[in-house]
């Protein structure tokens, strides 16, 4: 299931050196196509290797431009289905077409705390290096209640 | 100096403490733990990062996921030993397992901490797991979340733990390279920048191997536009098997291959179906084959004492690869009865909001298998959908136990000397460190076990950098050699790309495409691919032994006609050395350990007395040969 760009829709994320989807991609599929020598589009982004396509999404939710989808794989599946996100701050929408027309919509929550948030080590204790060759513990000391009677030679 | 440009790469030489290759959920634990122990120590360590994409969605958790697979919770980690041991059909490495087990949790908690939404019982909804709250469990070890940004969390929390600046992405790492004075050490790591003509050369005291599982050594079952939908991620080209192999560190249970059974050609999970909501499977007639053939597998002389209990992963795959054989296809999952039965007990509402579980379980972690159930018109609870095995995947972290060897914590009663060298996670080479899927004979571990690993080498590699202080990494190859060995498919192009009228055929190279076709059609045909429902024997294996010979001196005239394609040459090389590390595995395990994952039909049963232990092996990069042995399995607990 190959993502293509709509050429109304992408403007080349305005020229930046990265483009977002081109940045995303983990398998570096996506590509700006600067002077129009690949596509005819100029300054429009395109899929490179459409049949490498994990169809993971990460550029479609990325676009800031909603300018890519996805056309299910031909060899697949019959067309005129689609299934599109729009992924906000805190939540995801799905819009579901099926073929015969049928229009699912779903929405879910993608993070309990504000984008860039994250702090890897607010409230954790420092580690030890008293601790360093023991291998019970990771400095979060967060280790696991265990029963050694389990053990063979307990 | 002429301008750097195709062909002509910078070449940037860095000195770190160190390096950290990949940047999936491994790395993420790594660069979590890292820097706490630096600082607990006073040293001020230089830590670098490179993943060949970008961290907030790079590695097998890209899409996200629906659920987290290792949560021991109210378990004891000796549980946790028998469950994975059972799967995996008797051989793990149980300090190993249990390691992770008693870190696990750990783990999960700090994702929570982070925003990573976590499913909980009613009235916990607002305790998190750290305080008590009881989470929605889907199996005895699998938690739910609203997992869509799983990935961009955890990368969000490693990206701030390590700084921007010590994160190098979009580079690629070819080769490790080992040490001038000391063969048996690495000491550098060597790649190329997929968006700038530069190449990168680290060297470092210690380095952490984390570039994922092996996809797409086989032939996958579709190969048109859906070639990529492979199940696990078609970008993990098994670049850790083959640098670990390359630079002389031992590899074991490479015979192993997951070969999940998931819905047809979009590979969705299962897991949510069967664990979730109960559904059963059925063949083409309807009939409730895995209950009424159960018992196939319980003849011991060929299963052993496998078939009694609760059998393995592979086992079950076993009982539907005998109904596809015996024509009674295809194989159902039979989710509008499922869905029927949870309905009798629920309210409207509540089975709406089952339908949205069901329907997030793929949109989480396996998008397109809602494009296929849209695109053929498909409501699970209407219409049954088929299931199928995939091709086979050499992976460590999720059901599968393909790796290297590693050296096991220290503390655990019964374990044998030899299984611990000094440094935790530290593999046969000196300095040379892995986690997740990278760690073999230990499978299970799933996202938060591998992210737990990753935690666990990290700690091990701030002790071993502070150890060797003094010691100076001198790489055994100039710089101008390795230039010349990874630009040399781009310099072939070059050099002869006007031979021919089309650039595609070209006597004297070879495309990363094509290569990639023909190691997948050897393995599929050879190795126990699709092509063959999963068999081989001696005699086919032999065949396979020579083609991968020559594939692998074909190598040495892929092409390159841009910076994309010259990843694409990499990756596929490294799939040749993880797909001749795996059949060289398989034809040395003479018995038919996974069945339902492969068969060697030439012994096909289940042989404990002989083989009731690790195969390990080592490659020398200079001679080409593999050396290959047995080591004793030892149980740890009861
Ligand atoms: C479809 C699917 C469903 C899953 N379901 C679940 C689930 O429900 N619950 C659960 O807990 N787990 C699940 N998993 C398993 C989980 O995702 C893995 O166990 C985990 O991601 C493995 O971690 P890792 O760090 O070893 O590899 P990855 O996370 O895959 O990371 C590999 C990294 O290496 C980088 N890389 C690769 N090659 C190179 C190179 N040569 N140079 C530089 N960088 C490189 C990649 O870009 C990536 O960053 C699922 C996985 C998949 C694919
Ligand atoms: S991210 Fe969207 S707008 Fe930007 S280049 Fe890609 S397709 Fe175009
Ligand atoms: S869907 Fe994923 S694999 Fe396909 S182009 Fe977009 S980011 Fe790349």
């Amino acid at each position: 299931m190959p993502t293509f760009v709509r050429t109304d829709k992408c403007d080349g994320c305005k020229g930046q050196d990265k483009t977002a989807c081109m940045y995303i991609c983990p398998h570096d599929l996506m590509m700006l196509d600067k002077d129009g020598s690949q596509t005819g589009h100029a300054m429009k982004a395109y899929n490179q290797e459409p049949e490498q396509c994990w169809e993971c999404y990460s550029c479609v939710k990325i676009c800031p431009q909603n300018a890519i989808e996805v056309r299910h794989y031909a060899d697949i599946v019959p067309l005129g289905a689609s299934v599109q996100p729009l992924r906000g701050s805190d939540s995801i929408l799905w819009t579901i077409k099926f073929r015969n027309g049928t229009v699912k919509r779903f929405k879910f929550p993608i993070r309990t705390t504000p984008e860039g948030s994250a702090d890897p080590y607010g409230g954790k204790p420092a580690a030890d290096w008293k601790d360093a060759t023991d291998d019970k513990v990771l400095f979060t000391k967060g280790t696991h209640k265990v029963d050694m009677s389990q053990f063979l030679k307990g | 100096m002429a301008e750097f440009g195709f062909g002509n790469p910078e070449i940037v030489e860095e000195e770190v403490d160190v390096l950290i290759i990949g940047g999936g959920m491994a790395a993420c634990g790594a660069a979590f733990e890292i820097g706490q122990w630096a600082k607990a120590a006073g040293a001020n360590l230089k830590i670098k990062l490179v993943d060949k994409a970008a961290l907030s969605r790079s590695g097998a958790v890209a899409q996200g996921l629906s659920a987290i697979n290792t949560y021991c919770g109210e378990n004891d980690p000796s549980d946790y030993v028998r469950y994975v041991r059972n799967d995996l059909m008797g051989i793990i490495r149980e300090d190993l397992v249990y390691d992770v087990g008693r870190h696990v949790d750990d783990s999960v908690h700090n994702f929570e901490d982070w925003g990573l939404p976590i499913w909980k019982q009613p009235g916990d909804e607002d305790k998190s797991l750290r305080a008590g709250g009881k989470p929605v469990r889907s199996g005895k070890w699998q938690i739910m979340i609203n997992g869509e940004s799983y990935k961009w969390i955890v990368a969000e929390a490693a990206k701030k733990a390590l700084g921007m600046e010590n994160i190098q992405e979009r580079v690629f790492i070819v080769r490790l390279v080992t040490d001038k004075n000391d063969p048996s050490r690495v000491a550098a790591a060597a790649g190329f920048s997929v968006r700038e003509h530069k190449l990168y050369i680290y060297k470092f005291k210690c380095c952490l191997l984390v570039a994922g599982g092996a996809v797409n050594v086989f032939r996958p079952r579709s190969v048109g536009e859906g070639t990529g939908r492979a199940w696990y991620p078609v970008w993990n080209a098994g670049s850790t098997y083959a640098m670990a192999a390359e630079c002389g560190a031992e590899l074991t249970m490479m015979e192993n291959r997951f070969v999940p059974a998931r819905f047809k050609d979009g590979y969705g999970p299962v897991g949510a179906w069967f664990l979730l909501f109960k559904a059963k499977v059925m063949n083409g007639f309807g009939e409730d084959y895995s209950t009424l053939r159960a018992d196939i597998i319980k003849d011991e002389k060929r299963f052993g004492k496998y078939g009694h209990g609760v059998p393995g992963t592979c086992l079950r795959n076993h009982i539907m690869l005998e109904e596809m054989l015996a024509g009674r296809g295809p194989i159902y999952m039979d989710t509008p009865t499922a869905m029927q039965k949870l309905a009798e007990k629920m309210t409207p509402k509540e089975v709406k909001h089952l339908e949205a579980e069901a329907w997030e379980d793929f949109l989480d972690m396996t998008i397109g298998q809602c494009g296929i159930w849209a695109g053929e018109n498909i409501e699970p609870e209407k219409t049954p959908s088929e299931i199928m095995p995939t091709e086979p995947y050499l992976l460590g972290s999720h059901s599968g136990c393909a790796g290297i060897w590693v050296s096991g914590p220290t503390d655990l009663p019964g374990v044998p000397e030899e299984w611990s060298w000094g440094y935790r996670s530290m593999t046969t080479v000196k300095g040379l460190f892995t986690a997740g899927d990278g760690v073999g004979a230990s499978g299970h571990k799933f996202s938060s076990g591998s992210f737990t690993e990753g935690r666990i080498a990290a700690k091990a590699m701030v002790r071993f950098a502070l150890d060797n202080k003094d010691w100076k990494p001198e790489s055994s190859r100039t710089t101008a050699e390795l230039v010349e060995e990874i630009y040399r498919p781009v310099k072939t192009f070059l050099e002869h790309k006007d031979y021919t009228t089309a650039i595609d055929v070209n006597p004297h190279y070879i495309t990363p495409k094509m290569l990639q076709f023909r190691l997948q059609k050897l393995m599929d045909e050879y190795v126990a691919g699709v092509a063959t429902y999963y068999r081989t024997n001696g005699a086919m294996l032999k065949v396979a032994e020579k083609k991968l010979e020559m594939l692998k001196e074909d190598s040495l005239k892929m092409r390159a006609k841009d910076l994309h394609e010259l990843l694409r040459a990499w990756e596929n090389y490294h799939r040749i050395i993880a797909a001749e590390a795996h059949m060289k595995h398989i034809q040395f395990r003479e018995e038919t350990r996974y069945p339902g994952f492969y068969y060697r039909m030439d012994h096909n049963y289940i042989d404990d007395e002989n083989w009731k232990c690790f195969v390990n092996s080592r490659y020398d990069r200079n001679t080409k040969q593999w050396e290959i042995k047995k080591v004793p399995y030892v149980q740890l607990i009861k």
